[in-house]
């Protein structure tokens, strides 16, 4: 393996879509929610330890070779919001397409063929750095750090937020970001003796309402 | 225009001419330029020159959600099944150059819906001078300026005015009032792009857009020759 | 009820539905005790319904409480509650568990409308709510959390509801909210100060075929079609008193 691949991977240039998804921080911010770095890194917290949480435990899973069928239907039921599906979904496709550029392997492939409208992301973000070599903590780091990199780098667009101090947020959460990605895991380890409820299942009610809320304006900046 | 085929296995690889069954693909035109050139409505007036000889659909992508995919659904210029809208996170330029997958996913679902077709224009959001698309997205591209937007543009360059397939100088009706130079414009043109060809047009005028439309059909030969 | 033990409260209690044979709901089994006694109240048509009576204040820490409703086949069961349940501290050390499992037959339905649960200051619970359903089964569950009395912090609360159809997971996740819960549980992401906040579920055969649209309720609450015949109406409100009255406005729209 190459642990530089996990660099590829987590880019933020990485050609996967990622750019036009604020991970619902536009809703929270024309909620007056966010409006300061303050807010966002609050926001960003919360985000991790919920969503970003999940889908760190979800790639982990998907790095140790669980079935991937079964983990996008855990995915399905941790992410009520139909809107929030469909955008996983969405980035999962968008993902698999530069995954299979860069990694091109059987496994992917397959992947393509069994879900030709996209899978969760974080399952197809596990599979990339499967393919790419990497172990499940690099694949839950890679998700938990998008948990909260993309609402940062939308904030800075939608409140002219100084990147200096957006970016200093994420670096603030970095331990916490560690953390989590140890408990993603150890509980993606333990799938294989107590099945997929064993996940983590950690809710953002504001998060998924919010979702719902941003898919329903005829106007705005991000796909989500 | 051919590409290289240098991929293997189905689907993956963006700028591969043929379809997952082998068929070929519909051929792919970008139309960026600057806000208030004329994209939208360069882009309405070659669906309804096109659409009773070719089957085509339009990608957009907007500043802010489907403002231009409306447009074209309003004034009804292909049935709403052929017009998808790329959400673009306030950033069109990277949605036609940098990550062009949800653009490819779009032109790629429009042919899966309502295909086989023949040409997808896919309309960038107004941008400025230096966005151009991905050749992983298009095969060609129409670089759209307006007489209004200031008779220097062609002279300032950059890469939509120099590397654009076509050109599209718009709005010629207005530069009287707008006191721009028509001949100067299309001199630095020609002195910026050497061969590469320039179309001044004027949707309102009698051959509107024509001349584009004929530069589209000339790209489909050759694509499908 | 199984007693006091020196870590706390053990009780049990189970109930268990069936049709009568008259177009009725028998309940050949209503067995509940301490602070969860059961009282049968009069049915209305065919359903048959039953109040938990709290009969202790508590889940207090160290308790553990199990609920458990069965509904066979052709059975219909309201399940509602005399009053909220108050998580409050205890002597005992460690957290109090609550555990509800609900067993739903095809054919059967269940409605589940238990009053609001208050995490009072102090308060440390977990809750775990599981309902099972056969193919053809139908559900109204609805869970509210209320963190704190009035004017007073909240305590610990975690609360986890899994339902399943077929064997099929339809809906998994966890809330955890209160002093020592993972961070930004009160922030913009999560609750963002709002101290009610509900879950509404319901499992509607025909939802197969015809599914709801999605609905947002405003920007703190939605009704959301999940991945299967099955709807869940999210919402967060400042008091209890409003969060009832949009779960109720949502359980109208969807008929």
């Amino acid at each position: 393996m190459t642990r530089a691949a996990l660099l590829v991977l987590a880019d933020g240039r990485f050609p996967a879509g990622g750019h036009a998804h604020s991970g619902g921080a536009e809703a929270a911010v024309k909620a007056g929610r966010i409006s300061s770095a303050a807010d966002l890194e609050d926001f960003c917290r919360g985000r991790l330890h919920t969503a970003g949480l999940v889908a760190g435990a979800l790639a982990a899973a998907a790095v140790l070779g669980l079935e991937p069928r079964e983990l996008d239907a855990a995915a399905d039921a941790r992410t009520p919001s139909p809107a929030l599906r469909a955008t996983a979904r969405r980035l999962g496709r968008q993902l698999l397409r530069a995954a299979r550029t860069c990694w091109p392997c059987e496994e992917l492939d397959l992947l393509a063929r069994e879900f030709p409208k996209g899978a969760h992301q974080p399952v197809v973000l596990g599979l990339a750095a499967r393919a790419a070599g990497l172990e499940p903590a690099d694949a839950a780091h890679c998700a938990v750090y998008e948990s909260v990199s993309g609402p940062a780098t939308a904030a800075v667009r939608l409140l002219s937020l100084d990147p200096f101090d957006a970016t200093g947020v994420l670096a603030r959460l970095a331990p916490e970001l560690d953390r989590v990605v140890d408990r993603a895991v150890a509980a993606a380890r333990s799938v294989p003796d107590d099945g997929v409820d064993a996940l983590p299942a950690g809710s953002g009610p504001l998060l998924e309402a919010g979702a719902e809320w941003h898919a329903a304006w005829p106007v705005r900046l991000f796909a989500s | 225009m051919h590409l290289d085929h240098t991929h293997h296995g189905p689907a993956a690889v963006s700028a591969d001419a043929h379809r997952p069954d082998g068929a070929r693909r519909a051929l792919r035109i970008g139309l960026g330029g600057p806000v208030g050139s004329g994209k939208t409505a360069t882009v309405a007036a070659l669906c309804r020159a096109l659409r009773e000889e070719l089957s085509l659909a339009v990608v957009t992508n907007d500043i802010y959600t489907r403002e231009d995919a409306e447009f074209l659904l309003r004034e009804a210029v292909l049935p709403p099944e052929r017009i998808t809208a790329v959400e673009t996170g306030a950033c069109p330029h990277t949605a036609i150059r940098d990550d062009i997958s949800a653009n490819l996913e779009a032109v790629e679902d429009l042919e899966d819906a309502v295909g086989p077709l023949d040409l997808i224009l896919v309309e960038s959001g107004g941008d400025n001078l230096t966005a151009t698309f991905s050749r992983g997205l298009v095969d060609a591209q129409i670089f759209v300026i307006d007489v209004a937007g200031g008779d220097d543009i062609p002279r300032k360059g950059g890469p939509g005015v120099t590397t654009a397939d076509l050109l599209v100088v718009n709005k010629t009706d207005l530069a009287p009032y707008v006191g721009s130079d028509l001949a100067g414009m299309a001199a630095d043109a020609k002195a910026q792009r050497a061969e590469l060809p320039v179309i001044l047009q004027s949707l309102r005028g009698d051959s509107g857009v024509s001349d584009v439309a004929a530069w589209v059909r000339g790209r489909l030969a050759a694509w499908t020759a | 009820m199984d007693g006091v033990t020196a870590a706390g409260v053990r009780a049990r209690a189970r109930i268990v539905a069936r049709g009568d044979g008259r177009g009725g709901t028998a309940l050949p089994v209503l067995d509940g005790a301490g602070p969860l006694a059961l009282r049968r109240v009069r049915a209305r048509g065919d359903e048959a319904r039953v109040m938990v009576v709290g009969a202790m204040s508590g889940p207090l820490g160290g308790d553990h409480l199990r609920l458990r409703a069965e509904v066979a086949e052709g059975a219909r069961l309201h399940v509602g509650s005399a009053a909220a349940t108050i998580a409050l501290p205890g002597q005992h050390k460690g957290e109090a568990r609550y555990d509800v499992e609900l067993d739903v037959a095809g054919g059967a339905e269940l409605n589940w409308l238990p009053e609001q649960l208050i995490s009072a200051d102090g308060s440390d619970l977990r809750v775990r709510t599981r309902a099972e359903l056969a193919p053809g089964a139908r559900l109204v569950l609805r869970e509210e959390q209320v963190l704190g009395r009035a004017g007073e912090e909240p305590g610990r609360l975690t609360s986890r509801l899994t339902v399943r159809l077929a064997g099929r997971t339809l809906l998994d996740q966890e809330l955890s909210c209160g002093p020592g819960a993972p961070g930004g549980w009160d922030g913009p992401a999560v609750l963002g100060g709002h101290r009610s906040l509900g879950q509404l579920i319901v499992v509607r055969p025909e939802f197969a075929e015809a599914p709801p649209a999605a609905r947002s309720l405003g920007e703190c609450a939605a009704l959301m079609p999940l991945a299967g015949p099955a709807v869940l109406v999210s919402a967060l409100a400042p008091d209890a008193l409003r969060l009832r009255r949009l779960l109720d406005e949502a359980l109208a729209l969807l008929g």
